[in-house]
């Protein structure tokens, strides 16, 4: 049977062209892949290439036409041994898009499209599981955050063989702020692996092991160093469960020290938050307690979805209170309750919460009564326990120490403006760390980052006290 | 500048650090010697990749197929001489936005990839991942990635996970000359050869990186020397004759089958098509991509070989061509009658 050939679209955006020249002519033999014509869309010449065999039997539009539709037969192909008289059962080859139909002002639409604006559908909503509570009776042991860390690391490591660690001077150095501190002499050289200075090249690896299941924990020096990285975290990491339909997961976690340490200057203080807390398909943790950074950090290694662990070298040292317990988990996407109160709420996460503690108790000294939240985990953010607290508060001033414009405390913000608007008796303060890169002069430094004044005035401002 | 001659060179040639090739012992000719099997096999692939590709660009021209669709016509021989020294489902590969050759030669159904192209519930990644976005864990084919040398780093990391593991699969990491340039190369290069990582490097250097021609934009022009500095051996394979690469495939997986460390082998290969479906090709002269065609094509080596050794007749030929014809015209059928995604897809997928 004789193929019409359709006029094609040779981009993105292309609905019709110039049919510029004919190449072959009427009688003309041709096979696949030679050009039999040329048209001109709005970016260039471009041109068409024969897909069949067969002889050109007649040419429907000439050369020289403007403004040729997209999928209007421009030619008719003969099969071997068909004649002329063939050309009125032509059929295109295949069938013509049902739906394609160019309309002037619509990109081409693939064919099965439905009713032009297809609703978005609503979003479902998960709740993260309940907070596992504390049995009672339970030891508690005092423990830096640094140890919490490693004590994660090392119980999933002996629970589950595929878990392995890998970063710059985990190993041998036992860790460049001692975070991986015995693990190599524990779990040998096979699952405690030095890597070359080379952030792009080993956070690829790691997502590339975990595609095949393993379950790496890649430790960045800082997250600072982890830009050169970010490109699979982001686009490797944690968009490929997506594109892949739900087939290839990648369970893997991103830690490190993360934010300003102490006078180490611009290049070695970001705080990386709001960044990913941007990305679909990551999970952003950021813990303040050392209870909070050894339940959560085993929880996100045991995570079948990529894990950004954002640890702080300031709070490594700190002492808190861990329950003994033999297998401590906390769930990612819960925020806790760190002091109850009526008056203000206020939300913090990671170092931040320094700041948020020490202003709750100089204002209970003024008798106001702060409620402050621990996030915990950045994305997904437990808007829930915020918004109840606002609700009860009707007031809230966010805290943490990373850039103003986009911050988490503009998205705390907007959530509560959307969920809690009416409760509100004031507006919502943010303190952040101020619009500059952050200086080196301790002065400087100091008044780049939030402080506990900073805090209170907040909170006497929207609680209006003088 | 005779070296920088852009047609590809026969045979191979063996880099050299310390000489670290000097202990690839073995007398493999650089032709494999096909059994009349594997010319039909490698004849009826390379065609199904051929016919596959050709269809994608007439639904694109149909508008059946969005956005960027880069197609693989011409450099055909290269996955499939590759695959056929590969364990199906074992061996890994991973590869760029060029992918659907790869996928095919990997077994996976043309159906699956047709549909994806579409943007149908029935693609492999259910119309979410598009032309450049497929996987298959049964195929053990890893992607399908859009950014320009991602998946040297991700196939070093699968051939990491096979040594964790101590299992003696390979993986196989797909890259262009134009990646072939990004640093995440030779930060892989580095881990690969220094953790002795089961993995090849096939460049597949076409000539071009979109219009950027080989010689605009490399100072080393033999591929094949990249991994020097690593002491990596590497070779110049004739990426066109599918006998050539299957003699360097087999080398390859070889080497790193018994764990010697990572391989790299430059394919010299050519597009004939523009880079994507809207790219028209100003860069190069028609001859030169009329030369590659009528010297150099693939598919049409294996077919002379078939028809002068006898192993073949024309009529069989057209049998091989009309089936193969019928399987794309099937993926093609379904591609544009499976439905789009269920509008609820939307909000799937994103964490497990
Ligand atoms: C990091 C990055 N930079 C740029 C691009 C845009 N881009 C897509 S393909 C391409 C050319 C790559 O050429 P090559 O590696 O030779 O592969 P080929 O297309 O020839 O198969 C460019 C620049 C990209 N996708 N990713
Ligand atoms: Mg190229």
């Amino acid at each position: 049977m004789p193929t019409e050939i359709l006029m094609p679209a040779l981009s993105p955006t292309m609905e019709e062209g110039k049919l510029s020249k004919w190449v072959k002519q009427v009688g003309d033999k041709v096979s696949s892949g030679d050009v039999i014509a040329e048209i001109e869309t709005d970016k260039a010449t471009m041109e068409v290439e024969a897909v069949d065999e067969g002889t050109i039997g007649k040419i429907l539009v000439e050369e020289g036409t403007e403004g040729v539709k997209v999928n209007t037969p421009i030619a008719v192909l003969l099969a071997e041994g068909e004649d002329e008289s063939a050309i009125g059962s032509a059929k295109a080859e295949p069938a013509p898009a049902p739906a394609a139909a160019p309309e002037p002002a619509s990109a081409p639409a693939p064919a099965a499209a439905e009713a032009p604006a297809a609703k978005v559908p609503a979003q479902p909503k998960s709740e993260p599981a309940e907070v596992p509570e504390v049995p009672a009776g339970t030891d508690f042991v005092p423990t830096t955050v640094r140890e919490a860390l490693r004590d994660a690391m090392a119980e999933e490591m002996r629970r589950d063989g595929d878990v392995f660690v890998m970063g710059e001077e985990v190993a041998e150095y036992q860790g460049a702020y001692k975070i991986t501190q015995g693990l190599l002499q524990e779990f040998g050289d096979r699952r405690v692996i030095d890597t070359p200075i080379t952030e792009h090249g080993f956070a690829g690896l790691g997502v590339g092991a975990a595609f095949a299941g393993l379950r790496p924990i890649v430790e960045f020096m800082t997250f600072n160093f982890a830009m050169q990285a970010i490109d699979h975290i982001i686009n490797s990491a944690a968009k490929t469960l997506y594109m892949s339909g739900g087939q290839l997961g990648c369970p893997i976690v991103f830690r490190g020290p993360n934010g300003a340490a102490a006078r180490v200057g611009a290049q070695h203080s970001h705080d990386y938050a709001a960044w990913y807390s941007q990305v679909p398909g990551l999970k952003v943790v950021m813990p303040y307690s050392a209870a909070d950074a050894k339940g959560l950090l085993k929880a996100a290694i045991r995570d079948p979805n990529p894990v950004v662990f954002l640890e702080n070298e300031i709070l490594y040292g700190q002492t808190f209170d861990v329950p003994r317990l033999d297998d401590f988990v906390l769930p990612i996407g819960k925020a806790r309750i760190h002091r109850k109160g009526k008056d203000v709420t206020i939300v913090s996460f990671g170092i931040g919460m320094t700041y948020a503690i020490k202003a709750a108790n100089e204002l209970a000294g003024m008798g106001i009564d702060a409620e402050i939240i621990d996030l915990r985990t950045i994305r997904p953010m437990d808007v829930p326990a915020i918004i109840t607290s606002v609700k009860k508060t009707g007031r809230c001033v966010t805290v943490e120490e990373g850039f103003p414009q986009s911050g988490v405390g503009a998205e705390i913000v907007a959530q509560i403006m959307q969920h809690a608007f009416d409760y509100l008796d004031a507006p919502v303060l943010r303190i952040t760390g101020k619009d500059v890169p952050m200086p080196y002069a301790a002065n400087l430094e100091k008044l780049a980052l939030p402080n506990v004044a900073e805090v209170i005035e907040a909170v006497k401002a929207v609680t209006y006290r003088t | 500048m005779a070296e920088r001659a852009t047609a590809p060179k026969r045979g191979r040639s063996r880099a050299s650090a310390s000489d670290p090739t000097a202990a690839v012992k073995n007398s493999a000719p650089d032709l494999a010697d096909f059994s009349k099997d594997e010319e039909f096999e490698a004849y009826r692939m390379m065609l199904l990749i051929r016919r596959f590709e050709e269809k994608a660009g007439q639904l694109y021209g149909m508008g059946m197929i969005g956005g960027f669709c880069h197609l693989y016509i011409g450099q055909e021989a290269v996955v499939v001489g590759m695959q056929m020294c590969l364990r199906e489902g074992e061996d890994q590969v991973i590869t760029g936005y060029r992918d659907h050759g790869h996928m095919l030669a990997c077994g996976m159904d043309p159906k699956g990839v047709m549909a994806e192209l579409t943007g149908r519930r029935g693609g492999y990644s259910k119309g979410k991942g598009g032309s450049m976005h497929m996987f298959s864990r049964e195929k053990q084919f890893f992607g399908g990635h859009g950014i320009v040398g991602a998946q040297v780093p991700l196939g070093t990391g699968l051939a990491f996970a096979n040594r964790y593991r101590g299992n003696d699969n390979v993986s196989v990491a797909y890259f262009g000359d134009g990646a072939a340039n990004q640093g995440q190369v030779y930060e892989s290069f580095n881990m690969a050869e220094l953790w002795k990582l089961p993995v090849i490097y096939v460049i597949e250097n076409n000539k071009y990186a979109m219009g950027t021609s080989v010689n605009r934009a490399s100072a080393q022009t033999d591929f094949s020397k990249r991994g020097l500095s690593f002491a990596i051996p590497g070779e110049q394979v004739d990426g066109m004759d599918v006998r050539a690469v299957k003699a360097a495939s087999e080398r390859a997986v070889t080497w790193c089958r018994e764990g010697k460390g990572p391989y790299i082998l430059e394919m010299q290969t050519y597009r004939y098509r523009g880079h994507s479906m809207s790219d028209p090709a100003k860069y190069r002269s028609k001859d030169e991509v009329q030369k590659m065609r009528t010297d150099h094509d693939p598919i049409e080596q294996v077919r002379l070989r078939l028809i002068e050794s006898g192993w073949a007749t024309e009529d069989d030929l057209k049998a091989i061509d009309k089936d193969v014809r019928a399987i794309v015209a099937e993926a093609s059928d379904f591609a544009t009658v499976d439905p789009e995604p269920d509008a609820s897809e939307l909000w799937t997928d994103i964490l497990k």
